[in-house]
């Protein structure tokens, strides 16, 4: 066995499975600070029961979150510590910040929301859920910075065989991280969006279902109310819902338009610093300026040889060009052209260094896996707009306040929940996978080589021994497969339960909602 | 002696002993819950004494690792692989620990809220253990080769300093605890708190003490004596207080024992910060683990801002939930039921 074919596994699923997480918290950490913000300002009942019943679901998200993320920052001197070694100087500056400068402010802030309802002065606790929320994002600036890198180093030299900084600024302004960091939190706003919209559209369905909301001759709502939840109540749990769903349709329709925006700016620099991925990202093995809605042939294990028999059935002419370069006529290179400059740059053969274990001297493939590459960006891009469709049909829908009885429409109202979760995560493994065969990939827009890149072969923890990575990837499976389950059973109860769920006060005391005995905490565990 | 390198080796000491200090008695009360609280409210009891404060505590090991890595990355590299599996096993540990935190108040079930109690009780018992020995083995040594990796299998770490290591951080953590609970309760916990400190204090401290003596023996550096003599004076101080039933002073001088103890320990070991036992050419020193002047000061700007902030604020979220916590503080669980 390989322990680096392992190691790729681990932090594939490791990593995608906290990017389920992250991108949920991002969103909607921000949304609920904007509700509980609504009810300062407003003071009304209905913003109210929306940051509580938003903010648990936060909550039961978020620590998911910071459990998966403790893997992610160990990972990579456990399983691969050469990396380490030879970015550290570059690569641990983001990671250290991120925590010293976000991950601190996120987890205590998040505290002091959590205990600190009716203990701290209203101001000072909405202010805490802003540092929170907002430090999720500097967080995600931090670690995009670090991952920016490995696409396109800058700012830094090779001194005695390692990546040494030179230039903190370059690395922090980074092009690449500037243009990733807004793809990447459009695209936590889509998942939020998306969360929003979905949830709150069951809940009205049932509603309709149940007969307690009904239509009019016009189609529109008549508010009717539940006899076990109280008239008052009732009718403030229906604003809720209908304001979520319109908030939650209109922020996954702006997301989209910031992802395809940011995605556009992506790809222009794609095509300048790895021209191979934005090939394999079309499985183009010729020269060409057309974007292929679908290609054929043998995708799975492509190199320069192999990759005649790839043939585009249907390409839209010209928007590759413009994808990548805003015109309709420049030629992006194919992989046929390309793999003889890479050969010709960084080498046939990986260099016989011991480093390299059994791989020391073989021949290097620098075609990442086509298939994984050109269904990932157009799963990316096609779940996206289908969520993004579906946005705006659902605002289209319940233009009159409320959805519609139709019971299919309401399962799609949950595919369009969970198409967003797919496409960040199409978005990353597209990305990490195109990057290929570098764990960083060489800068090719300096004069000539500059030297600043590193091969996944040479990457890995020489001194671990595959067992102890088999036993490390399936350990984390197995936890990380249970901990899905608990989490998605918590969620679903939570959804189920409303706004009651999530504010017991509600259901126990339904008189006097606001009246808190003094003596007992207004929120433990 | 390099300036910037031996600065950073300080601030990760002050960063680990942020992190056993203040997760120390986080770690503690989870290895109560199945252990001292007798039932369910009392547990509550305990739970919501960290509440607030344990996911903060717990960045200090993310910043530590962190800090690391980009002050260190040669230290960050071979200690972390080195010690693969049980670092694994922290990792699954801390992962349980911080869900049954959040997931235990949402149990429907009595048999999933006694497994979500176990959690957090072994979650905590795990973590503290490998975390101790992980850093009594970084500051007595592993086999490693010239390249800095482990040679001699998966379990060739083992040793009885990775015990005493292990011993030393989870009896620590167990009285500080039992320290913290005596000032963050009242009642019957409190009372059964201070009785327990009082009588297990000297004990408890004794393995992290037999660990610092044992790396002061094994570099010989008999400078380090000065911080283990205060180590034990503050034991000595710790223990009056506590049979005096002067909490918040059997509480400072815990923290006195615990910061002069692992100055102790790091001073004891400097210039290394991960020897060799293969040969002593191959130890990773201050020296040629470090990253280089630019990174280091670049970093050191950024910690000059960064860790005041963090003291300023966790301070005041230990401020702002300073009430003592009491079974009758404790509302009555809430089923979540379905509504339409
Ligand atoms: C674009 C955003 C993003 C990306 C690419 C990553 N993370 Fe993450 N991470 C977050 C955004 C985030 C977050 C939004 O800040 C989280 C998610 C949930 C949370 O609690 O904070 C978080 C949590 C989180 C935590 C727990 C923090 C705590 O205790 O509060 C750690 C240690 C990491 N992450 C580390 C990493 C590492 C080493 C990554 C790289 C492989 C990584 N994350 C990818
Ligand atoms: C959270 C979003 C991310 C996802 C979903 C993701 C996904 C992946 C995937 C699928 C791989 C495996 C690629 C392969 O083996 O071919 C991978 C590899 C890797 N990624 Fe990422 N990644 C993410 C973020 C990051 C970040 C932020 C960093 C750095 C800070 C990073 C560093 C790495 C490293 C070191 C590898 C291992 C080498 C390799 O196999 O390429 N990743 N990632
Ligand atoms: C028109 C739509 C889109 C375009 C043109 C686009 C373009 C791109 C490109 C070119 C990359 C690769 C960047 C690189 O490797 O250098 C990328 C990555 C990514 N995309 Fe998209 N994208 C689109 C839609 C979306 C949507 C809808 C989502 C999620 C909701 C999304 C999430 C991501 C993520 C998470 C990554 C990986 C992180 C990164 O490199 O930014 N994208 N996208």
């Amino acid at each position: 066995m390989d322990p680096l074919e392992i190691a790729r596994w681990q932090f594939g699923i490791t990593t995608v499975y906290h990017f389920l997480m992250v991108p949920l918290t991002i969103g909607l950490g921000l949304v609920v600070a904007v509700m509980q913000t609504a009810w300062h300002r407003t003071g009304k009942d209905e913003y109210l029961r929306m940051t509580k019943f938003w903010g648990k679901l936060f909550l039961i998200n978020f620590i998911m979150g910071v459990a998966t993320g403790i893997v992610q920052e160990f990972q990579f001197g456990m399983a691969w510590s050469e990396y380490s070694r030879f970015v550290g100087d570059v690569f641990g500056a983001p990671l250290a910040m991120e925590a010293l400068l976000a991950f601190f402010v996120e987890s205590t802030f998040l505290g002091l929301w959590i205990f600190g309802w009716g203990r701290l002065p209203k101001r000072i606790h909405l202010a805490t859920i802003w540092c929170a929320s907002l430090a999720t994002i500097l967080s995600a600036y931090f670690i995009l910075v670090a991952n920016s890198w490995m696409q396109h180093p800058v700012g830094t030299e090779i001194v005695n065989g390692r990546a040494v900084m030179t230039d903190a600024w370059a690395v922090f302004t980074n092009n690449t991280a500037l243009v990733t960091f807004p793809h990447t939190i459009f695209g936590a706003f889509a998942v939020a969006g998306g969360f929003l919209l979905g949830i709150s559209w069951y809940h009205l369905h049932k509603r309709r279902a149940a007969g307690i909301d009904a239509v009019d001759a016009n189609g529109k709502v008549v508010v009717g109310t539940d006899a076990k939840l109280g008239k008052n109540r009732d009718k403030v749990d229906y604003q809720v819902w209908i304001k979520s769903l319109r908030i939650g349709a209109v922020v996954a329709l702006i997301s989209f338009i910031g992802v395809a925006f940011t995605g556009h700016a992506q790809a222009q620099l794609m095509f300048e610093q790895q021209p191979m991925k934005m090939a394999a990202a079309e499985a183009a093995c010729h020269d060409g300026t057309g974007f292929s809605v679908l290609s054929i042939g043998n995708l799975s294990s492509p190199s320069a040889t192999t990759c005649g028999d790839v043939v585009a059935v249907w390409e839209l002419p010209g928007l590759l060009s413009f994808l990548a370069n805003n015109d309709f006529t420049t030629e992006i290179k194919g992989v046929n052209t390309l793999v003889p400059e890479y050969q010709a740059k960084y080498g046939t053969h990986l260099p016989d260094n011991p480093i390299y274990g059994d791989r020391a001297g073989s021949e290097i493939n620098y075609v990442p896996v086509m298939a994984v590459t050109y269904w990932g960006f157009r799963l990316m891009i096609t779940l996206g707009g289908l969520s993004a469709a579906a946005a705006a049909v659902a605002l289209w829908l319940t233009r009159k306040g409320t959805v519609p009885a139709n019971k299919w429409i309401s399962r799609l109202a949950l595919f369009g929940m969970l198409a967003p979760f797919g496409a960040n995560s199409a978005g990353w493994i597209f990305t990490e996978m195109g990057r290929q065969p570098f764990v960083v990939a060489p800068n090719p827009t300096f004069e000539g080589i500059d030297q600043v890149f590193m091969f996944t072969a040479a990457a890995v923890s020489p001194g671990v021994s595959a067992g102890e990575m088999l036993f490390s990837l399936i350990t984390l499976t197995l936890v990380y497969a249970v901990l899905l389950v608990v989490e998605v059973v918590l969620l679903t109860r939570f959804i189920r339960g409303g706004v009651g769920a999530a504010m017991p006060e509600l259901t126990e005391h339904p008189g006097d909602e606001h009246k808190k005995d003094d003596d007992v905490l207004s929120f433990a565990y | 002696m390099d300036f910037l390198p031996t600065l950073w080796f300080i601030l990760i000491a002050v960063l680990w002993i942020g992190y056993l200090f203040l997760e120390g008695f986080d770690l503690g009360v989870g290895m109560l819950m199945k252990t001292f609280a007798k039932d369910d409210k009392q547990r509550r009891v305990l739970l919501n004494t960290v509440g607030p404060v344990w996911d903060g505590n717990e960045v200090w090991l993310l910043t530590a690792g962190g800090a690391t890595f980009a002050a260190f990355p040669y230290w960050y590299a071979s200690l972390f692989s080195a010690l693969y599996v049980p670092l694994v096993l922290v990792l699954v540990a801390l992962i349980f620990r911080a869900v049954a935190f959040e997931y235990r108040g949402k149990a429907h079930t009595r048999l999933a809220r006694n497994l979500w109690d176990w959690a957090i009780c072994l979650g905590s018992f795990v973590a503290a253990f490998g975390i101790g020995a992980m850093l009594a083995l970084s500051t007595t040594g592993l086999p490693l080769n010239a390249n800095g990796d482990r040679v001699g299998g998966a379990f060739a770490w083992f040793n009885m300093y990775a015990v005493l290591g292990g011993i030393g951080v989870v009896a620590f953590c167990l009285i500080h605890a039992l320290s913290f609970l005596t000032l963050k309760t009242d009642g019957e916990i409190r009372v059964r708190s201070r009785k327990l400190l009082a009588r297990w204090l000297p004990v408890a401290l004794l393995p992290l003490a037999a660990w610092a003596v044992a790396v002061v023996l094994l570099n010989s550096s008999w400078i380090a004596v000065a911080p283990l003599a205060l180590a034990v004076a503050a034991l000595v101080f710790a223990w009056i207080s506590a049979l005096k039933h002067r909490e918040g002073f059997a509480f400072v001088g815990l923290g006195l024992f615990l910061v002069a103890g692992v100055a102790t320990i790091f001073m004891a070991a400097y210039p290394n910060v991960l020897p060799s036992t293969i040969d002593a050419a191959y130890n990773l020193t201050v020296s040629n683990a470090s990253s280089t002047p630019y990174t280091l000061k670049l970093m050191s700007i950024v910690a000059a801002f960064g860790i005041p902030m963090v003291l300023a604020y966790q301070a005041w979220s230990y401020w702002v939930f300073r009430k003592r916590i009491t079974e009758a503080h404790i509302p009555e669980a809430h089923v979540v039921t379905s509504i339409v």
